[in-house]
């Protein structure tokens, strides 16, 4: 007995066949653009509860100093996010960074050469650490959360070790003149943020590393059948990661004139919502510096709206949390299916 | 008509050209491959291929499903390492120890399973791990052009070299894994199954940049079991079955079709199938489906399955066959038509209420749809029924050990220790866990996605008396599975499905396997 089906056959499935508004939404033009008017809503926020309190060239520059170094650790963050990853370390890596570039011996010695001492050590605390999280991650196999949890709790008690639980004042003449400085009324550490932030954009839209960091958090085993080698760049990245947690540290010494090692405290969580409220999605593959950027801003100023309508933190806490559910959810919405 | 044509690789000239080049020139072979081998885990995926390419000819690789032909194509682009047996290259023997050594070599990969990246560009995809820049800076423009001339060489100028892949369609997807293939300085281009997502005037094109390529002097695998493909373009055939090459380097002209079918089917392990036993005729229908549609991968499937009956449903990767099973089983909600078991009708699209009706299903991915790997034996096989085994809301272990223990004697399951964890066990125990979960929990209507994939040849034979035994039992079994022997010799009917629709439904003693390749292959052709 034969049952042949009369009816034809299904069609393939086409392309994905989208919605102008989703189309705009899901272009990495599009997205800046929710971010932008995102921003907008909140300085007009701003504006209209705080005034000239708010719109004032002295509160531009609050704002963005506050965003300057937990900026500077998101821009790391988002390369090791596009990669597929995720580091939880860089808060811990800061405190310890800090610690080491102010330690007394460290100190005196910048004081017989130079204040570049302290900052090279800093950034070669960072490196080192982020490229044990990298060798650890991808020749160990360990999965990223893991190991990078691993390494937070680890790394700010070596800091408390390192530091014996002390604070170190900053007492470089040399250090506190050049980064607490300013440049046309713009103060060196949102340079610093501004420097960083151009140097990512290049890095990740220009060169082959940000290439093939997409590429790996997109589809690994497709890039390795490219020919990337994908362990040695995960370790780049993360060693990326640890060394923007050190620029944030010297940073951060500046700003404070200490080094401690409760520096950096719960920053790997600020970090990882602004990379992710930027665009940049948690699974990898895609990555936005811009789109960081914006996050960073976002989140600074409605600190800043917020502390001049003197609402209390735990309020600030709260509506973040709002704001970060609603941004992964426009991002789950608007991102095609993959 | 000239043998002594020079470029010709037309598939015309095709025997001509195979004289030529093997009893005037004695050419070096570009690529010889001798007694190569390959295991994951035990299971042995190659035993013993043996091949040659020749420059500039298209040598075709011919297996069933689970031959070995993916495994031998990613060892040869050095993706994986062999076991054993040798590689040489131009003369030369060689080891290709990664990716790149293969792309240094001159060797190009067109997976089948595409491998590009999604959230890149095409011109990103093309040139990715080799990408056009200096200090590591990238040279945008120059690797636009460049991707757009590759992509001119392939007939494929409107596809922009700035548009992102993911919002490609399949067939424009495989034209960038192509077109990188080609971006490297390639001697031997390898293509799995190129033509698998493309239309008729799309493989038309592709044939046509085959030509362009083997006129150059590159030499193409081209790995598809469309037949009618084979005899278009290819030169030589090289067939492989249970990851050894039974037949090698055959001239495409000269290789009838049934001795081509022969190669690739005629396997010793035919008569390991438990015989069949006649149904009652009052047995009742257990499960019934009607007009059951999933848009745009199946539609009008009409099925039933009685108590004791096994039915099979054949058909290639891709006909629709396993979505089939995960629609019944409402792990996909039907777009159209109904299931009904034991005459009453399921609700689509709910696994709960599948499994409360008394169906069960053991998936073709068993690892990642099946098991909880690192939960013991006994965990897994009550794991859809342990509520029973629970006493005000503690679970009594005690008892579910005792019924698996049951169950593993019965299926005869080794090791035979409920609380070894289920990763350490060989694929057919694994099976048998699943088998174990269903029968435990008292289903009426079993669902089989590749009951046998990843168990050795020897425990098969143990595989379907069981299936037998259950069917037996009163049981109804649906059966999918890639090798179409084992359809036939497992069900008492068969469904040969392709492209989404039911081609034909016979008694599976009516059929035998080259009726069924023929039917299948002339569908999805059409």
């Amino acid at each position: 007995m034969t049952t042949d089906t009369a009816s034809a056959p299904p069609q393939p499935r086409s392309g994905a066949e989208r919605s102008p508004l989703r189309k705009l939404f899901s272009g990495s033009a599009g997205r800046s653009i929710g971010l932008v008017v995102a921003l907008l809503v909140i300085c007009v926020a701003g504006a209209v509860s705080g005034g000239d309190r708010f719109v004032d060239f002295g509160n531009v520059i609050t704002i963005l100093s506050q965003a300057s170094i937990i900026g500077v650790v998101a821009i790391g963050m988002t390369f090791v996010i596009t990669a597929g990853g995720i580091d939880l370390s860089v808060g811990s890596v800061l405190g310890l960074t800090t610690i080491v570039g102010s330690l007394t011996a460290v100190q005196a010695v910048a004081a017989d050469s130079s204040w570049l001492v302290m900052v090279l050590l800093a950034l070669l605390v960072g490196l080192g650490v982020g490229l044990v999280n990298g060798v650890v991650i991808a020749y160990g196999n360990v999965v990223a959360f893991m190991a990078t949890l691993a390494m937070l709790v680890g790394a700010r008690g070596l800091a408390e070790l390192v530091g014996e639980r002390r604070t170190f004042v900053v007492s470089d003449p040399g250090f506190k003149a050049f980064f607490r400085g300013d440049l046309f009324g713009v103060p060196v550490l949102v340079i610093m943020f501004a420097l960083v932030a151009v140097a990512g954009w290049f890095l990740l839209n220009r060169t082959t590393f940000g290439r093939r960091t997409v590429a790996i958090g997109g589809n690994r085993e497709a890039a390795r059948l490219a020919g990337v080698n994908v362990k040695r760049h995960l370790v780049a990245v993360y060693a990326l990661a640890g060394l923007t947690a050190g620029i944030a540290g010297v940073m951060m010494m500046a700003r404070t004139n200490s080094g401690t090692s409760t520096h950096g405290l719960l920053y790997e969580l600020d970090a990882i919502a602004m990379v992710v409220i930027g665009g940049t999605l948690l699974i990898g593959g895609r990555g936005t510096i811009m789109g960081t950027v914006l996050g960073v801003l976002i989140f600074s100023t409605l600190t800043n709206v917020f502390t001049l309508n003197n609402l209390s933190t735990s309020v600030q806490a709260v509506v973040k949390g709002v704001i970060i559910v609603v941004a992964v959810l426009l991002q789950q919405r608007f991102a095609k299916r993959t | 008509m000239s043998c002594v044509r020079e470029e010709a690789v037309a598939p015309a000239f095709a025997a001509c050209y195979v004289h030529r080049v093997i009893k005037d020139d004695h050419p070096t072979a570009l690529l010889t491959v001798r007694g190569l081998s390959k295991s994951f885990a035990g299971v042995r995926a190659l035993r013993g291929v043996d091949f040659d390419v020749l420059p500039g000819e298209v040598h075709c690789l011919l297996g069933q499903n689970g031959a070995g032909k993916s495994t031998l194509i990613k060892t040869l682009a050095g993706a994986h390492r062999p076991d054993g047996g040798e590689l040489l290259w131009e003369g030369e023997p060689v080891e290709i120890g990664s990716t790149t050594a293969a792309i240094e070599l001159g060797i190009g990969t067109m997976y089948q399973e595409l491998d590009v990246v999604d959230g890149l560009t095409v011109a990103e995809n093309i040139f990715l791990g080799h990408e056009r820049s200096t200090g590591g800076v990238l040279h945008r423009r120059a690797s636009a052009k460049a991707a757009s001339e590759l992509l001119a060489r392939l007939g494929h100028r409107e596809l922009s070299p700035h548009a992102e892949v993911g919002d490609l369609s399949p067939a424009s997807k495989q034209i960038v894994s192509m077109a990188r293939a080609l971006s490297h300085d390639v001697k031997l281009i390898i293509m799995d199954e190129p033509s698998a997502v493309l239309d008729s005037e799309e493989v038309a094109n592709l044939f046509r940049v085959v030509e362009q390529l083997t006129a150059q002097g590159i030499a193409v695998v081209y790995i598809s079991h469309r037949l009618e493909e084979i005899r278009r373009i290819g030169d030589r055939i090289t067939v492989l079955k249970d990851g050894a090459s039974t037949a090698s380097g055959l001239p495409v002209a000269e290789t009838p079709t049934p001795e081509l079918i022969r190669l690739m089917t005629g396997r010793s392990v035919a008569n390991v199938f438990p015989p069949a036993v006649p149904i009652a005729p009052d047995a009742p229908v257990l499960l019934e489906a009607e007009g059951l549609a999933l848009r745009g991968v199946f539609e009008g499937v009409d099925l039933t399955v009685r108590a004791g009956e096994v039915v099979g449903l054949a058909g290639l990767v891709g006909s629709g066959r396993s979505e089939i099973l995960e629609t019944i089983y409402g792990a996909r909600k039907s777009t159209a038509g109904s299931v009904k078991v034991d005459g009453r009708a399921l609700r689509p699209g709910s696994v709960d209420a599948a499994v409360r009706a008394g169906i069960g299903l053991s998936p073709e991915e068993r690892k990642s749809q099946g098991l909880i790997l690192d939960e013991p034996i006994f965990r897994n096989v009550t794991l859809s029924s342990f509520a029973r085994f629970a006493r005000g809301g503690l679970l009594d272990e005690r008892t579910e050990r005792r019924v698996a223990r049951e169950q593993i004697d019965a299926l005869e399951l080794r090791p035979a220790d409920p609380d070894r964890s289920a990763r350490t066990l060989s694929g057919g125990n694994q099976q048998k866990i699943l088998l174990a979960r269903w029968l435990v929990h008292g289903t009426k209507v079993l669902l089989l996605d590749e009951p046998s994939r990843g168990v050795d040849v020897g425990a098969r034979a143990e595989i379907y008396a069981l299936i037998r035994r259950l069917a037996e039992a009163g049981t109804a079994i649906l059966v999918v599975s890639s090798e179409i022997e084992e359809v036939l010799g497992l069900a008492d009917r068969v469904h040969v499905i392709a492209d989404g629709r039911v081609l034909t439904e016979r008694d599976a003693s009516d059929l035998t396997e080259h009726d069924v390749l023929d039917l299948v292959l002339k569908g999805t052709a059409a």
